[in-house]
């Protein structure tokens, strides 16, 4: 009895330490925020419904256009530089027949547009959300993120934080197959 | 960042998602009925500022913090409960939303430690109290030199050891030292019934009591 | 050239500690007492030279060396004297130089006073602290140079966090720091007893200074750090149960803890394992904190860029101080003997009742501290909860009561078996107290939180309960007053130092009380001019100017405060903003009285057209908050009363016996020869 009682704290920390290995090695952990699972995935796209950036920019889309096809929602800002980096990748996406809607997140518009002019328009309609009251909706706690919505309506996917190659490699690509496929 | 983690890490208290202080509720955030506004404040000391560190979205000036105030005050004018407007959120952004985690199975551990340790306390506390009046019955009670009775009784036995020719060798120390220890045992008391002559104690220097 | 300097004395001082790690070591257990004297000289030179690395670090920021990678990061050739030395260990490097330097600092005080321990018990006190040294100057060399050097040297640096610029950042660190690590002395005591096999009432003796002074300068940097978080931060919160903040609490509460067992093991030579298991758990809890807040595996949200060498550096140091203390003791502990047998009803089965309590509260921060991780770590990032200040406010607040009923009662208990009935009635005038205050704050308050009058009783209890047993001590009425005075100026330092630190916790539970019970506040817009009534008062913004502060501009709100229509005072407050790290702070404008503070702060200008000329303006009513640190204070000086006692004197103890002879007089008979 004593010398279970006498093992237990060297036990307890011998399981705590193996809880710290786990999260010091496990390498996604320290660069990827969509660790904080979204409780919205599997659930139909939320109800919102966004009005266009500008007259002259294809936009304004809501819960319904989002049914029927598989789509992929992008939410970004001009002032974001990850939303930048990924900025090549989404225009790749769309370039190979994806449907990408976008969410403008917390931007003026007169910066958006630039931003659009200066690095390209792939969204197929983008929703201008400046209160991010929509964003609010959808779970996002910052900007880019990036949603794979299958032919239902129902979120697939959810990736917070910039698409590089390799989480487009190893994640979207194949979520996007495997929505498709089913 | 590089100074966000600076600052992290000398002053060891309160952490900061912005490092900004936080200036939380804005006056035009405010709803006119106060009853609903003192609701809405006590449902935001709840809710995590999700991108924060640590903050309820009470204390947090970070935008999405602003959002979700906002929006809980949208939900109570809309005629939601306290417990709608939380769920509404956590349907959102999850069970990470609530800094009062939910009773539940991935939080049994959380909750129920506690009360659990604070049971088997108690319940070595009652352990405690059978063995001692065990011990007290067979009458080995409370050691009857305190650590200064002992300490003087060394003190003794050195000063005579020294003084008395010649050298004496500590087997003989140690004899001398049980024999002054006897006598300066108090007689049983009455309570106590048997007599204590069997003390496990020993006192520091090593030495075995001789019975 | 200095940098330099400091460079090659850090490598110096690393050389020093692994000799020192195993010199005294192999000495001790082969019994040379040559081998065993090295320990004392590294130990000063291992001081001496960290001494010199910090005071080289501080010449780069004092002389702003922009060549020096930490100076640019985080100094500024603008910033105010006192700033640039503060920010010597306001970054990573430099804070983790000064955690090395402390380590040493004690180990040298050991080297220096500690003429009277037993030269093995010395050598292998040395010889641990050494090992924890070795580990964290050798982490400083490898991943944390604080001498880093950039080409070419930088104009000027990139500024200190706005932040830590105050006073009441600039020195809870250090003080932090001196408690923290201060309880490695009571770890490598314990260790050290452990290789010994041996722990008896002179170890406790000897343990309890260094505790009391690590916990004195804990409770001191805790509560320093509180008050900052109070009157900077801008929202007259002190406590956030934030995981960084839990990183200090938990030493302090295994410390608290340590301090009163400790106490059993000297007077009665009893709780030995536990106490060991104590040492070893407080320091445990430093190095668990310093590894939470440097590993950066608290930051995972929208994460921060952490380096995970650091991270797994420390890990390592961890796994072996902790894990091989743990594993030493589990080895030792069951052999060793237990102490005297003492009643459930005594000051021992008080103490035990106190370390019970204690040791729950502390495993339940831990337990919600780390739970996050935990289930993250468990559930691969799949299952993630937030644990925050409702789960602890609703499981600490539980296990809290029943310890302060407790410490009126303990001290009134007498050593092996007390007498519950004595005690209570000693206890009379503290339970009138709890009625009366009760009863008074629920006449004044009737419509506040229920449980407030209660916890104002517990306070009132504890306040009354402690005062009635030192007023007993020193037969305060119950005996003339030049007796009581006598006994006053005979009282043992050690013991008022306990009543004090009691004392001061009844006074910190009316200010905790005060400030979460019935905390008023103000949130509004106002234009120069205007006036707002709310929380009892006319809140009145008279102006704002602007004006620029040596590396900062600020905009300064008058706020003029009125109450029933009589003028209070008008208080300023400033927002600053800092254009080289673009950042802003707010100084709240505070009015203290002893029995409330008024708090006002003003936030942004308007930001639509009509508002340009409105400040968002709060105005907060704290009452009772400064008795928080009244009380903290009030412990602080207790525990420095109790350490001037001469009998913790450090170079004092020695094996009892050998100061008795003293007192005593001399056997006026011879006593027999013993039989042979």
């Amino acid at each position: 009895m004593r010398r279970l009682v006498v093992i237990l704290p060297v036990a307890l920390f011998a399981a705590l330490l193996g809880v710290m290995v786990a999260l010091l090695t496990d390498g996604e952990r320290n660069n990827d925020p969509s660790r904080l699972p979204s409780p919205l995935v599997g659930k139909p796209v939320p109800e919102f419904s966004l009005p266009a950036i500008a007259d002259n920019i294809p936009g304004g889309f809501s819960t319904d256009d989002l049914k029927g096809h598989v789509t992929v929602v992008n939410v970004f800002a001009s002032w974001c530089i990850p939303c930048l980096a990924e900025h090549p990748l989404i225009t790749q996406l769309a370039a190979d027949g994806v449907r990408v809607y976008g969410i403008n997140h917390r931007d003026k518009s007169a910066d958006a547009i630039t931003w659009l002019r200066r690095h390209g328009n792939p969204y197929r309609a983008i929703g201008f959300d400046a209160d991010a009251r929509a964003s609010l909706e959808w779970g996002v706690t910052g900007v880019p993120e990036t949603f794979i919505i299958d032919a239902n309506g129902v979120i697939a996917y959810k990736h917070a934080g910039p698409i590089t190659p390799d989480v487009l490699e190893r994640k979207i690509l194949p979520k996007l197959r495997e929505v498709e496929g089913g | 960042m590089k100074q966000i983690s600076a600052f992290l890490a000398i002053m060891m208290l309160v952490l900061l998602a912005g490092g900004t202080p936080s200036l939380a509720v804005e006056p035009d955030e405010v709803l006119a009925d106060p009853i609903l506004e003192s609701r809405a404040r006590e449902i935001s000391t709840e809710l995590r500022c999700v991108v924060c560190q640590n903050q309820s979205i009470d204390d947090s000036d970070a935008d999405i913090a602003r959002d979700m105030r906002l929006l809980v005050r949208e939900r109570l004018v809309a005629g939601d409960d306290d417990e709608e407007v939380v769920n509404y959120l956590v349907a959102r952004y999850g069970d990470f939303v609530l800094l009062r985690p939910p009773f539940q199975q991935n939080t049994l551990a959380l909750w129920l430690a506690p009360p659990i340790m604070a049971v088997v306390i108690a319940t070595l506390a009652v352990l405690f109290y059978q063995n001692y009046q065990q011990r007290r019955l067979a009458g080995t009670g409370p050691d009857p030199l305190s650590p200064s009775d002992r300490a003087e009784l060394d003190a003794l036995v050195d000063r005579i050891g020294s003084t008395s020719p010649p050298n004496p060798s500590n087997r003989q120390r140690s004899r001398f030292r049980s024999e002054i220890e006897e006598g300066m045992k108090p007689l049983p008391e009455g309570d106590d019934g048997a007599s204590q002559s069997d003390n496990a104690n020993t006192d520091s220097s090593g030495n075995q009591r001789q019975s | 050239m200095i940098a330099e300097i400091g460079q090659y004395v850090l490598i110096a001082a690393l050389v020093l500690a692994a000799i020192q790690a195993v010199v005294p070591l192999w000495g001790a257990a082969r019994g040379e007492a040559g081998l065993m004297a090295v320990g004392d000289r590294t130990a000063i030179a291992q001081a001496a030279a960290l001494l010199i690395a910090f005071a080289a670090l501080t010449h780069g920021f004092v002389t702003s060396d922009f060549s020096l990678q930490i100076v640019f990061q985080n100094s500024h050739s603008l910033k105010p004297m006192l700033y640039k030395v503060s920010g010597v260990w306001g970054n990573h490097e430099g804070s983790m130089l000064l955690w090395v330097l402390v380590l040493a600092l004690f180990s040298a005080a050991v080297a220096v006073f500690g003429r009277n321990l037993p030269p093995t018990l010395k050598a292998r006190v040395l010889s641990i602290q050494a090992m924890i040294g070795f580990a964290f100057i050798a982490f400083i060399i490898f991943t944390s140079n604080p001498f880093a050097r950039l080409s070419p040297a930088p104009l000027d640096g990139t500024g200190l966090n706005p932040l830590l610029q105050d006073p009441g950042l600039a020195f809870p660190p250090p003080l932090l720091y001196l408690g923290y690590v201060g309880f490695s002395m009571a770890f490598s005591f314990a260790i050290a007893a452990l290789i010994e096999g041996r722990v008896d009432a002179a170890w406790g003796r000897w343990v309890r200074p260094w505790t009391l002074a690590a916990w004195t300068f804990l409770t001191g940097g805790i509560a320093l750090g509180s008050w900052w978080a109070y009157y900077e931060l801008g929202w007259g919160g002190w406590w956030f149960w934030d995981p960084v903040e839990n990183a200090s609490f938990m030493p302090w509460l295994f410390g608290t803890a340590l301090l009163h067992s400790s106490i059993v093991v000297e007077k009665r030579d009893a709780l030995k394992s536990w106490t060991i298991l104590l040492a070893i758990l407080t320091f445990s809890m430093s190095l668990l904190g310093t590894f939470l807040v440097r590993s950066g595996v608290l930051t995972s949200v929208h994460a921060f860029a952490t380096d995970p060498e650091r991270g797994v550096f420390i890990l390592a140091i961890l796994a072996i101080a902790i894990g091989g203390a743990l594993t030493l003791f589990a080895v030792r502990a069951p052999g060793m003997k237990g102490g005297g047998l003492f009643a459930p009803v005594s000051r021992e089965g008080a103490l035990v009742a106190n370390n019970m309590l204690l040791t729950l509260a502390a495993a339940t921060v831990l337990l919600g501290t780390l739970y996050p991780l935990i289930l993250e770590a468990l559930s691969g990032g799949e299952s993630r909860v937030s644990v925050g200040p409702p789960f602890f406010n609703a499981t600490f607040g539980p296990i809290m009561v029943p310890l302060v009923l407790l410490m009126a009662l303990g001290p009134l208990m007498a050593w092996k078996r007390g007498n519950l009935r004595t005690a209570s009635r000693k206890l009379v005038p503290a339970a009138i107290a709890a009625l009366l205050a009760i009863g008074v704050t629920f006449l004044a308050v009737p419509d506040g939180p229920g449980l407030a009058p209660f916890a104002m009783g517990l306070a009132a209890w504890l306040g009354a309960g402690t005062i009635a047993e030192w007023g007993g001590r020193i037969k305060l009425f119950t005996s003339s007053p030049t007796v009581s005075l006598r006994r006053l100026s005979g009282q043992p330092r050690s013991a008022s130092g306990m009543s004090l630190a009691h004392l001061g916790l009844a006074i910190m539970i009316v200010g905790i009380t005060g400030s979460s019970a019935w905390r008023t506040e103000l949130v509004t817009t106002l234009s120069p001019g205007q006036t707002v009534e709310g929380a009892g008062y006319a809140v009145t913004l008279e102006s704002v100017t602007e004006g620029r502060g040596p590396n900062y501009s600020f905009e300064r709100g008058a706020l003029r405060i009125e109450e029933n229509g009589e003028f209070v005072t008008t208080m300023f407050t400033e927002r600053r903003f800092f254009p080289v790290a673009n950042q802003t702070t707010t100084e709240a404008g505070i009015r203290t009285t002893l029995l409330s503070d008024l708090y006002g702060v003003i936030g942004e200008r308007g930001r639509t057209p009509e508002t340009a000329n409105a400040w968002t303006v709060r105005f907060f009513v704290n009452p009772l908050v400064p008795w928080i640190w009244l009380g903290a204070l009030v412990m602080v000086f207790g525990g420095l009363l109790s350490l001037s006692d001469r009998r913790h004197r450090v170079g004092a103890p020695r094996r009892a016996a050998n100061a008795v002879p003293t007192t005593n007089k001399p056997p006026t008979q011879p006593m027999p020869a013993p039989a042979e």
